[in-house]
C-alpha cells in the first residue's frame, strides 16, 4: 500500500484536488475570488509536494513507472499550472465556470502525469487521450465566441485523427513484436519494414501533438481562438509533457532504430524551424505570433532530441523549464493587456513603454529569452540544445538551426520595436495588474534571469537524467 | 588585481542606475561608475606591468577559474595578457568619454545610461574571458543595448539601421557558435578553455572547416569586407555615445575575436586562408577609402573611413607576422580612440548646427575653436600624421607586412598604403569645408564646447597623444602576447 502512495503520489494528489473542487462546486456557492485563492493554494501545495518523497519504481506490471527525473518533469508541469492559475486572474474573475475550468485543467494534468510515467503503450494511449480531450473542451471556454468553438472543433478533430494514427501504429508494433511493454520492446525491435511503418505512424501522432511541420496546421487557429489561459496551457504544458514522453520513447523504446529516427528528426526539425519562423514573420495577432514562434521553438527542441544520449534529455528538460518561464511571461503580459483593453494586435502595442514600463520590460525579457539572447536563460537553453545536436557532428544541421535564430530575432525585435521605439498618439492605457498576476510575472522574470546563470540547476537535471 | 571587479563594477552601476530616482542621480552614478572603470583599467595596467617587470612569465595573468556548467567542461575562466589589457584600457577611455559627452541627453536618461553601461559590461567580460563559452556569452550580451540605443535614441532611418545591425551581428555570432561547437567536438577532451585548446593539436582538416566560420563570424563584428554593410547605417543612425561605443568598442570585439580565437586556436586554418584575408582586407581598405570620398554626411564619412581603418586590423592579422599582429592590435586601440573622438565631435557640431551635411557648413572654426580644433587633430590622426596614434599603428602594420618578401604580400601592402593618400583627400576636404570659408549667417551665434564636451574630447585626445608620442609602452604591452600567437603559427608546416 505504502508503495502505491509514494510512487503515485502526484497523481493521487491531483485526483484529490479534482474531487475537492467537485465537492466545493456542488455543495456551496463560493465567490470567484475566494475560490481562486483556494485553487491557487491547492496548486501551490501540489507543487511543493512534488519535491518530496520521490522514489524509483514501477507498478501494475510495469504499466506505471517513475523515477527522480520523471518526478522533476512532473514538478515542471505542476509549476506551469500553478503559474497559469496566478497569471490570468483578470480573466478568471470574470468567468462563470471557474471550478469547471480548473477541474478540466487538472484532468489534463493528471493525464500528462500518467503519460510521462507510462510504461506500456496501452497506458500511454489512455493517458494521452485523458490529457487531450479536456483541453479541447477548454478551448471552447469562451462559449459566446464563434472562434472559440471553431478552435475546439479543430482541436478535437485533429487529435481524434492523430489518435487513430497512433493506435494503428501501436497495433502494428504489437503485430510485429507481440508486446506493448516499453521494457520488453527494445530487445524485439530490429528495424524491419513493418516496424519502420509502425514507427512512422507513431512519429506522426507525436508530430501532431507537438505541432511539428507538416502537422502543425491546427496550431495557429486553435491558439488564436482559445482563451489565453488555455492557449498558454496548450503551448507550454501540453508541449512539455509530450516532449518529455517523446524523448523517452525515442531514446528507450526505439533505440535500436536510432539511424531511422535520427534522419527523420533532423529533416522535420529543419522544416519546423523554417516554417514556424517564416509564418511568425507576418503575424499581427500576438497570440498567433506566439503560436508560430512556439512551433519554431519545437524545431529547436528537436535539435536537442537528435542527440540521443542523456545530454539530449538534459538539454531538452532544461530548455523546457526556461521556455515555460519565458512563454508564460509573454502570455501573461498579453493576457493582462487583452483582458483590460481587448487589444491583441502587435501594432496596438506601440508606445507601451511610455505607459507600462513594468510590463514592457517583462515582455522584452521574455522575448529576448525566447530569441536566445544573453543574459536571459533562453540563451543557455538554446545553446545547450545546439551543443547537444552538434555532438553528432552534423554541422550543416546546426548551422541551419543557428541561422534560424537570426530570423526569429527579427520578429521578436518587431515586437520590441513596437513597444519601445514606435510612437503612438493613443498608447495602451495604464494596466492595473492583479497582485497574483504581478507575483507570477515576477516569478517568471526571476526564472528567466536565474535559471541560466545558476548552473547548478542544469547540473541537477544532468544528474537526474543519467 | 582582481579581474572580477571589471565585471562587477559595471554590473553594480547598472543595477544602481535602475534604482535611481531622478536624472541628476542617474548622470552622476554613470559618471562615477565609468570613472571607477577608468581607475580600474589604469590599476590593471600598472599591476600588469609590475608583474611582468617582476619576472612573471605566465601567458595570462591574474587568472581566476570558477566552475560553471561542469558537465560541458565550461568554467568561468578569466585572465589577461597584454592585448587584453590594451583593449580594456581602450574600453575604459571610450566609456567615460561617452558618458560625459551624453551629459545632456533628455530622452529616457536612465535607460540610456543603463544601455551604455551594459555595453561596457559586455566588452570587459569579452576581453577578459579565457573560456570560449563565456566569451560568446559576453559577445552576445551587447545585442540588446545596441539595438535599443540605435532604435530609441537614434536619428534618420534608425529602425532599419538597428534591425540591420542586430541581425547581421546575430548572423556573425551564429557562425561563431557553429565554429566553436566544431572546435569543441573535434577533440576527445571536451573543453571550451582557450588555453587548453591552444595546447591541443586540433586536426588540420577540422581547422580548415571551422577557421572560416570563426573568422568570418568575428569578422562581421569587425567589418570584414563584404560583411561591413551594417556599419555605415548603424553608426550614422546611432546617437553620439552610441556611435562612439559601437565604433570604439564593439567593432574591436570582432578584431580581438579574429585574433585571439580564430587565429590563435586554429593556426593551420589561419595559414591556409591568410591570402584570402589579405585580399579581403585590402579591398576593404581601398573600397572604404574610396566610398568615403563620395559621402556628404559627416557621420557617413567617419563610418566608411572606419571600414577602411578596420581593414588594417584584419590586414595585420592576415599577414601573420609578429610586428603586423602588434600593429593590428595598436590599430584597434588607436582607431577606437580616434573614431570615438570623431563621432563625439560630429555630435557636438550636429547639436549646434542641426546638420551633418558637409556642404551646408563652413567657417565654423571662428565660432567654435575648441570643437573644430579637435576635429582637425582627429582628422590628422586619421590620415596618419606622425605624432598621433594613427601613424604609429599603421606604420607598424606596414612594417610587419613588408617582412614577407614575395610579390603578393608586397602588392597588398602597397595597395593598402595607397589608401592613405585617399584618406588625406577626403579628410582634408571635409575638414576644410567645415572649418574654413565664410560663415553662414544662421551659424552666427553658435557657442563653443561646454565643460562636459571639452572633458570628453580631452580624455580621448590624451589617449591619442599618449600613443602617438610615446608608442613604446603600448608596443611593449602587446608584443609579448603577439609573440605567443606567432609561436603557434610558426609551428605550422
Amino acid at each position: 500500500m505504502n508503495e502505491y502512495l509514494t510512487l503515485m503520489k502526484s497523481e493521487l494528489i491531483i485526483t484529490t484536488i479534482i474531487f475537492l473542487l467537485l465537492i466545493i462546486k456542488l455543495s456551496s456557492k463560493i465567490k470567484n475570488d475566494l475560490l481562486l485563492l483556494i485553487i491557487q493554494t491547492l496548486l501551490l501545495l501540489n507543487l511543493i509536494a512534488g519535491f518530496f518523497f520521490n522514489a524509483k519504481g514501477s507498478l501494475f506490471g510495469d504499466m506505471f513507472h517513475t523515477n527522480q527525473l520523471i518526478a522533476l518533469q512532473k514538478s515542471i508541469l505542476n509549476l506551469g499550472v500553478y503559474l497559469i492559475s496566478l497569471l490570468f486572474a483578470g480573466w478568471y474573475k470574470k468567468t462563470e465556470h471557474l471550478s469547471e475550468f480548473f477541474i478540466l485543467i487538472l484532468c489534463a494534468l493528471l493525464g500528462m502525469n500518467f503519460l510521462i510515467s507510462s510504461g506500456n503503450f496501452l497506458m500511454f494511449f489512455l493517458s494521452l487521450e485523458l490529457s487531450t480531450i479536456p483541453v479541447a473542451i477548454l478551448a471552447n471556454f469562451d462559449i459566446e465566441k464563434r472562434i472559440s468553438s471553431e478552435a475546439a472543433m479543430k482541436m478535437i478533430l485533429s487529435s481524434a485523427f492523430s489518435s487513430g494514427i497512433l493506435l494503428f501504429g501501436i497495433s502494428l508494433i504489437y503485430g510485429s513484436t507481440g508486446t506493448i511493454n516499453f521494457e520488453a520492446l527494445p530487445a524485439l525491435i530490429n528495424g524491419s519494414p513493418l516496424q519502420i511503418l509502425a514507427f512512422v505512424f507513431l512519429f506522426t501522432a507525436f508530430a501532431f501533438k507537438l505541432s511539428i511541420v507538416p502537422f502543425h496546421l491546427w496550431t495557429a487557429d486553435v491558439y488564436e481562438g482559445s482563451p489565453i489561459a488555455v492557449t498558454s496551457f496548450l503551448s507550454v504544458i501540453s508541449k512539455a509533457a509530450i516532449a518529455f514522453v517523446f524523448i523517452s520513447t525515442l531514446y528507450k523504446v526505439f533505440q535500436p532504430m536510432e539511424n531511422v529516427w535520427y534522419n527523420m528528426v533532423v529533416v522535420l526539425s529543419i522544416a519546423t524551424m523554417i516554417t514556424g519562423n517564416l509564418f511568425a514573420l507576418r503575424q499581427q495577432n500576438i497570440k498567433r505570433f506566439l503560436a508560430f514562434s512556439s512551433i519554431a521553438q519545437v524545431g529547436f527542441i528537436l535539435v536537442g532530441i537528435s542527440n540521443n544520449s542523456s545530454l539530449g534529455t538534459t538539454a531538452v528538460v532544461y530548455f523546457i523549464l526556461i521556455y515555460l518561464f519565458s512563454n508564460l511571461a509573454a502570455f501573461g503580459v498579453a493576457a493582462a493587456i487583452s483582458s483590460q483593453t481587448g487589444k491583441e494586435k502587435i501594432d496596438e502595442y506601440k508606445g507601451l513603454y511610455k505607459t507600462n514600463p513594468f510590463l514592457s520590460w517583462i515582455l522584452a525579457l521574455a522575448l529576448f529569452s525566447l530569441a536566445g539572447i544573453p543574459p536571459t536563460a533562453g540563451f543557455f537553453g538554446k545553446l545547450f540544445l545546439l551543443t547537444s545536436g552538434a555532438a553528432r557532428h552534423n554541422y550543416p544541421f546546426i548551422l541551419i538551426a543557428a541561422l534560424n535564430m537570426i530570423v526569429s530575432l527579427y520578429y521578436y525585435l518587431r515586437v520590441i520595436r513596437s513597444v519601445f521605439i514606435d510612437k503612438n498618439e493613443e498608447p495602451i492605457e495604464k494596466i492595473d495588474l492583479f497582485s497574483s498576476t504581478k507575483f507570477a510575472l515576477i516569478i517568471c522574470t526571476a526564472g528567466i534571469v536565474l535559471v541560466g546563470l545558476l548552473s547548478w540547476i542544469y547540473d541537477y537535471i544532468q544528474l537526474l537524467s543519467q | 588585481m582582481n579581474l572580477l571587479l571589471l565585471i562587477l563594477v559595471p554590473l553594480i552601476t547598472a543595477v544602481a542606475l535602475l534604482l535611481s530616482q531622478n536624472r541628476q542621480q542617474v548622470k552622476w552614478l554613470a559618471l562615477a561608475g565609468s570613472a571607477i572603470q577608468l581607475i580600474l583599467a589604469f590599476t590593471l595596467l600598472i599591476s600588469y606591468r609590475n608583474d611582468v617587470a617582476a619576472g612573471n612569465t605566465e601567458q595570462m595573468l591574474f587568472q581566476q577559474q570558477y566552475n560553471w556548467f561542469p558537465s560541458w567542461g565550461i568554467s568561468f575562466h578569466i585572465g589577461v595578457d597584454g592585448i587584453s589589457v590594451a583593449m580594456i584600457l581602450l574600453t575604459a577611455f571610450v566609456v567615460i568619454a561617452g558618458v560625459v559627452v551624453s551629459w545632456n541627453v533628455e530622452k529616457m536618461t536612465k535607460e540610456f545610461f543603463f544601455q551604455l553601461i551594459l555595453l561596457s559590461l559586455g566588452a570587459y567580460g569579452f576581453f577578459i574571458s579565457l573560456d570560449l563559452f563565456v566569451l560568446f556569452f559576453f559577445l552576445e550580451i551587447a545585442v540588446i543595448p545596441k539595438y535599443l540605443l540605435i532604435g530609441i535614441w537614434g536619428s534618420g532611418k534608425k529602425e532599419y539601421s538597428a534591425n540591420k545591425l542586430a541581425l547581421m551581428l546575430m548572423g556573425g555570432s551564429a557562425l561563431v557558435l557553429v565554429g566553436l561547437l566544431g572546435v569543441y567536438f573535434s577533440m576527445p577532451e571536451r573543453t571550451f578553455d582557450l588555453l587548453e585548446l591552444s595546447r591541443l593539436n586540433i586536426p588540420v582538416s577540422t581547422q580548415k572547416i571551422f577557421f572560416p566560420l570563426l573568422f568570418v563570424g568575428f569578422g562581421v563584428f569587425g567589418a570584414l569586407f563584404p560583411f561591413h554593410t551594417w556599419l555605415p547605417d548603424g553608426h550614422s543612425s546611432a546617437p553620439t555615445a552610441g556611435s562612439m561605443f559601437l565604433a570604439g568598442i564593439s567593432m574591436k570585439l570582432g578584431g580581438y575575436g579574429c585574433l585571439r580565437v580564430a587565429t590563435y586556436i586554429l593556426p593551420d586554418g589561419a595559414k591556409e586562408y591568410a591570402n584570402i584575408i589579405i585580399v579581403l582586407s585590402a579591398i576593404a581598405i581601398l573600397y572604404g577609402a574610396f566610398a568615403t570620398m563620395m559621402q556628404k554626411d559627416l557621420k557617413y564619412i567617419n563610418a566608411y573611413s572606419s571600414v577602411s581603418h578596420c581593414g588594417f586590423v584584419l590586414l595585420g592579422i592576415g599577414m601573420l607576422t609578429k610586428i603586423s599582429i602588434t600593429g593590428a592590435v595598436m590599430q584597434m586601440v588607436s582607431h577606437g580612440l580616434m573614431t570615438a573622438l570623431f563621432f563625439a565631435v560630429i555630435g557636438m557640431i550636429y547639436e549646434r548646427t542641426h546638420t551633418r551635411q558637409v556642404n551646408e557648413m563652413g567657417g565654423l572654426l571662428k565660432r567654435m575653436p575648441f570643437i573644430i580644433s579637435a576635429l582637425f587633430i582627429v582628422g590628422l590622426c586619421s590620415l596618419g600624421l606622425p605624432g598621433l596614434s594613427g601613424f604609429v599603428a599603421e606604420v607598424t602594420v606596414f612594417m610587419g607586412s613588408w617582412e614577407h618578401p614575395d610579390s603578393f604580400h608586397r602588392i597588398a601592402t602597397i595597395a593598402a598604403c595607397m589608401s592613405i593618400v585617399v584618406t588625406a583627400v577626403y579628410i582634408l576636404r571635409a575638414v576644410s569645408r567645415v572649418a574654413m570659408g565664410p560663415i553662414k549667417e544662421s551659424f552666427g551665434n553658435l557657442t563653443d564646447a561646454m565643460w562636459n564636451e571639452k572633458a570628453a574630447a580631452i580624455i580621448l585626445l590624451v589617449g591619442i597623444l599618449a600613443i602617438g608620442v610615446a608608442p613604446y609602452w603600448l608596443n611593449d604591452l602587446i608584443k609579448p602576447a603577439a609573440e605567443i600567437i606567432m609561436q603557434k603559427i610558426a609551428l605550422v608546416k
